[in-house]
């Protein structure tokens, strides 16, 4: 009596905590509109309320995703036949709304010291207002069980996001990437819209649940076609390849705090429906649609990280690298669909695990990279990384955060990255064993892309972390660059400790994140494959084990003990002087290192197959006539975007092609126009006789 | 249980302390091949013990990465020739035996090899760590694929698992083979051998793996070259226990252990005369060339898993 007493206490109050986070992330963003006269309370309040907006927010989902129950509440009684603002949440939507706040905890108080370099320069008031918005919508997002609903949430999400790309709006690049993200969400939206529709037609309902009860009212035909829709929908927020062409754009474009959410947190929205509807509304689905996923997957991840390493813009290097790591989330994601629709639950499981985990974990690490880009770029004022070079020198917290957040997005052990991939593989790894035919075929390519790649991931960070922080500065702006101040490190210092927490507790989360796949129905007679014995992890009978806090202790213990002998016992008293490096006897100046560029030149070209690298040279002489003497000379490096060329531009063509079409109907005479009423008219009139 | 001790602490020091041998020994069949004497298959010893003497010179460019590099490269090697099966089948002292955990705990070695090759600004380590990584990003699909074909075969990823099980009795002649010529290729690529780096040239044109260890002196670039070596005989060592588990100890008796220790001797030195062989008989590739073979790494496993049903 007394625990069934317990723990409804327990589902009232967190059903107000959620709802009082979200109260406070409207006041947040309200306030900060009122108090726009002053940008140092604006930035204050906003970002005091996200603060305690996402407390509130992550006190309910531990508790939510701990304790397992389901909550749904609806707030107010409307007379609207389908809208209603309902929630559901259940474990899985509590987990996303955990990763939400967590994130846009540390966010807004990185976001305290972060916004000052906007004072004086634009509205602060406004950057609060859509800063709390936008985290608002991905809550509601995460937490609606209405399509209706669903839809004004998403567009909330869409539409203050989009605000905040082009919040830096005296740079047209901006402007213009926010308007690319602008049509592209919304091309996204019409397709889910399109979904949600069939989605009513054949089973009358909007709500999420009658949804899933109704499910067996959709023919076959259908759910592929839904299937696509949402593919393309959800696709396009998340970045999958080939409809990811806003993201590389737009993700840079905001401030780098936003990016951070929109990277490490929206992105993974899609993630979030495309779960909810292919693995519970309309669940059960044929083989292929897991396969497709792996394949999309696989295609996302490589080419994800092939353009990431011909980036020199560190944003940008950061926006691919979400793409990659999207990939890698829906090879986890399809293994987990395609076992599951063979009639494997218990891999499938293991599958959707290592997908979840590696939502969590991308979520920590890329948000972390994209602050301390933030952090890098606040200092220098320019998003390049070739006037980069030495800013370790400068700003030594940074260059250790950053350099946390590369090794967890390399997957080394033991950051969180690793043992998320290392679950990933062991999911392809079973595919790979236990299917047949093409279904293996496809699960080798699957595992032979997320082996490469993870090498190509570490070259690319070895770049990133080089040409920023290594070596000599190249530009003057480094040299005026100082350590970030207290709030930026407090909130990076606190992502990069959860790289480390979560490397070493995986066993733990592991745990946990099945229990969130087992409150799912299709997981609810699934055995665990992965068991804890001690601080090992174990998957299936022994065919894989790991610990990483047995392996970290180990390695510190002999790192400990290397560091100790070489330095105290041989030879201690060996003299150390610092000299300059060796430079063939000429000067060395910065433009003899290695820059991003020239790092990954070898690898555009062994993949320039894929890439389509060009180069244009072009050379002004003193003297026109004689040639010898050349007064500047340019270099231009370019990479070929081959879905910018196969799909877009063909697209773009057909569409203005028709447009030009339609256009004829608009002669520009009244009388016309009243002819075209009045045809559509009598056909209107028709139709409706026939009937 | 005096046994069981001296079996972990073997686990631990055998590669460090051997590691050198095996250079020795592979320099000495060079320059016997090329009709020199050639110093002493412990050269690389005293090598090691001059460098731990000398003072050192540090760039005033580098910073606390370059500095702490050595340690890691260092303890890396060290970690993962703890962890694989070297003469016992059953002495995981980490355990962390599993194919991916060694693969990923070696990259964090490249990884700070590469850094600190950037790190003190000159011309030559930028480019070597260039090459260096890739190089290694290729070659992962080919490593992880290899042994991951052994790992299906036997059923375990594993590493002692699958030197316990034993591939040869399980009748899988062909992917094995394939398997283990892709691990060959990644062994060449990855411990900086003839065709894809020349361990003996300091020529700003060809070198990869030196380039980056260019600016180190004293003790840190004897931690550097010490750690290169191990690498040479954790990747032998997995060549030969992997697809050759014969001669392991399977359990703790002082005979099994000794047998064993002779047994990983001879395995090793016959590993080092073929790659003596193979870099007195065959030229440096071409930078862009390396690519292909490393790509045939990879499609060997493919068509090797294929063929497991």
């Amino acid at each position: 009596m007394f625990v069934l007493y317990r723990s409804m206490i327990d589902v009232i109050i967190s059903q107000i905590i959620f709802i009082a986070s979200l109260l406070c992330f409207t006041v947040g963003g309200i306030g900060a509109l009122l108090l726009r006269k002053n940008d140092a309370i604006a930035n204050i309040w906003s970002n005091f309320f996200a603060i305690l907006a996402s407390l509130f927010g992550l006190s309910f989902a531990a508790l939510a995703v701990m304790s397992g129950g389901d909550t749904s509440f609806s707030i107010g009684a409307f007379s609207l036949p389908f809208f209603s603002l309902s929630f559901h949440i259940d474990q899985l939507s509590a987990f996303f709304i955990f990763i939400i706040s967590l994130i846009s905890l540390f966010c807004s108080v990185y976001a305290i010291g972060y916004v000052k370099h906007f004072y004086k320069k634009y509205d602060i008031g406004v950057l609060g207002f859509f800063y709390n918005m936008f985290i608002l919508g991905m809550l509601l997002v995460a937490s609606s069980s209405n399509w209706l609903f669903f839809l004004v949430a998403w567009e909330i999400m869409s539409i203050a996001s989009y605000f905040l790309v082009i919040y830096d709006r005296h740079d047209q690049n901006n402007v213009r990437a926010g308007f690319l993200y602008l049509i592209m969400t919304h091309v996204g939206t019409a397709f889910i819209i399109l979904a949600a529709l069939l989605l009513y037609k054949f089973t009358g309902s909007f709500d999420f649940a009658s949804i899933q009860s109704a499910s067996l009212l959709i023919p076959a035909p259908i759910k592929n076609i839904i299937f696509i829709f949402a593919i393309i929908g959800f696709g396009t927020k998340s970045g999958i390849i080939p409809f990811h062409i806003w993201l590389p754009d737009a993700h840079p474009a905001a401030p780098s705090h936003v990016s951070a959410l929109m990277s490490g947190v929206m992105i993974k929205t899609g993630i979030y429906m495309m779960i909810r509807i292919f693995l519970y509304m309309i669940w059960p689905v044929p083989v292929w649609w897991g396969l497709a996923l792996l394949v999309l997957g696989s295609v996302s991840s490589l080419l994800g990280v092939l353009y990431a390493l011909t980036e020199h813009d560190i944003k940008r290097l950061l926006a691919y690298h979400s793409i990659e790591n999207i990939g890698i989330i829906l090879l986890g994601l399809g293994s987990a669909l395609t076992f599951l629709s063979l009639g494997m639950p218990s891999l499938a499981l293991l599958g959707f695990t290592a997908a979840l985990f590696h939502t969590l974990n991308h979520a920590i690490f890329k948000s972390l990279l994209f602050l301390g880009a933030g952090s890098v770029i606040s200092q220098t004022h320019t998003r390049n990384m070739e006037e980069y070079g030495g800013l370790i020198k400068y700003m030594p917290y940074t260059a250790l955060f950053f350099l946390i957040g590369s090794m967890a997005i390399s997957a080394l052990p033991p950051f969180n990255g690793f043992f998320s991939e290392w679950l990933t593989f062991q999911s392809l790894f079973a595919g790979i064993t236990l299917l047949s035919f093409y279904e293996k075929w496809i699960f080798i390519l699957a595992s032979g892309s997320l082996a490469f790649t993870g090498g190509l991931a570490l070259a690319c960070f070895v770049k990133a972390f080089g040409a920023t922080f290594l070596a000599r500065p190249r530009s003057s702006h480094v040299s005026h660059a100082k350590e970030s101040s207290l709030s930026l490190r407090i909130g990076m210092a606190s992502l990069a400790l959860l790289c480390l927490l979560l490397g070493i507790g995986s066993g733990v989360m592991t745990v946990v994140l099945e229990g969130v796949g087992k409150n799912m129905a299709v997981f609810k007679n699934a055995a665990s494959v992965v068991s804890l014995s001690g601080q090992h992890i174990v998957v299936g009978k022994n065919f894989a084990s790991v610990s990483l806090p047995l392996l970290a202790l180990f390695f510190m213990v002999t790192g400990g003990l290397v560091i100790y002998i070489t330095k105290f016992i041989i030879n201690k008293h060996q003299k150390v002087e610092n000299n300059i490096t060796w430079d063939c006897g000429t000067d060395l100046t910065e433009r003899m290192e290695i820059t991003a560029t020239g790092f990954s030149r070898s690898i555009i070209l062994i993949f320039r197959g894929i890439l389509r690298p060009s180069i244009q040279h072009d050379i002004q002489y003193h003297d026109a006539q004689s040639r010898y003497l050349p007064k500047s000379r340019t270099v231009i490096l370019k990479v070929h975007d081959v879905y910018r060329y196969y799909f877009y531009q063909p697209l773009h063509l057909a569409v203005n092609a028709v447009s030009s079409r339609v256009k004829n109907i608009q002669s520009g005479n009244t009388n016309a126009y009243i002819l075209y009423i009045f045809i559509a008219l009598i056909i209107t009139l028709l139709s409706v006789l026939w009937k | 249980m005096e046994i069981d001790i001296i079996v972990w602490i073997l686990q631990i020091i055998l590669v460090p302390v051997t590691a050198p041998l095996c250079v020795g020994i592979i320099r000495k069949i060079k320059a016997k091949l090329q009709n020199r004497r050639g110093a002493g298959i412990f050269q690389p010893y005293r090598d090691l013990w001059k460098l731990f003497h000398k003072d050192e010179v540090i760039s005033k460019d580098a910073s606390w990465i370059f500095r702490c590099a050595p340690y890691i490269v260092f303890t890396v090697t060290i970690v993962v020739g703890a962890s694989i099966p070297l003469f016992a089948s059953y002495s995981d002292v980490t355990g962390s035996g599993n194919l991916l955990v060694i693969i990923y705990t070696l990259a964090i070695g490249t990884f700070f090899l590469a850094l600190a090759g950037i790190d003190i600004g000159g011309a030559f380590g930028g480019f070597g760590s260039s090459r260096e990584m890739t190089m290694a990003a290729l070659a992962e699909g080919g490593f992880i694929f290899s042994l991951l074909t052994v790992g299906i075969i036997s059923g375990s990823t594993d590493l002692f698992a699958i030197s316990q099980n034993g591939l040869i009795q399980q009748g899988y002649l062909l992917p094995s083979t394939l398997a283990f010529l892709g691990l060959c290729i990644v062994l060449l690529a990855e411990t900086a051998r003839f065709p894809f780096d020349n361990p003996a040239t300091h020529l700003e044109l060809t070198m990869i793996h030196e380039a980056m260890i260019l600016e180190y002196s004293g003790k840190k670039l004897a931690l550097m070259e010490w750690a290169s070596a191990n690498k040479l005989l954790i990747f032998i060592a997995l060549a030969s226990n992997l697809f050759f588990p014969f001669g392991l100890a399977q359990h703790a008796d002082s005979g099994a252990v000794l047998v064993a220790l002779a047994v990983f001797a001879v395995k090793t030195i016959i590993f080092c005369l073929v790659i003596a062989l193979l870099e007195s008989f065959i030229a440096k590739f071409r930078f862009f060339r390396l690519p292909d073979l490393l790509m045939i790494a990879f499609i060997f496993n493919v068509v090797a898993i294929i063929l497991i049903h």
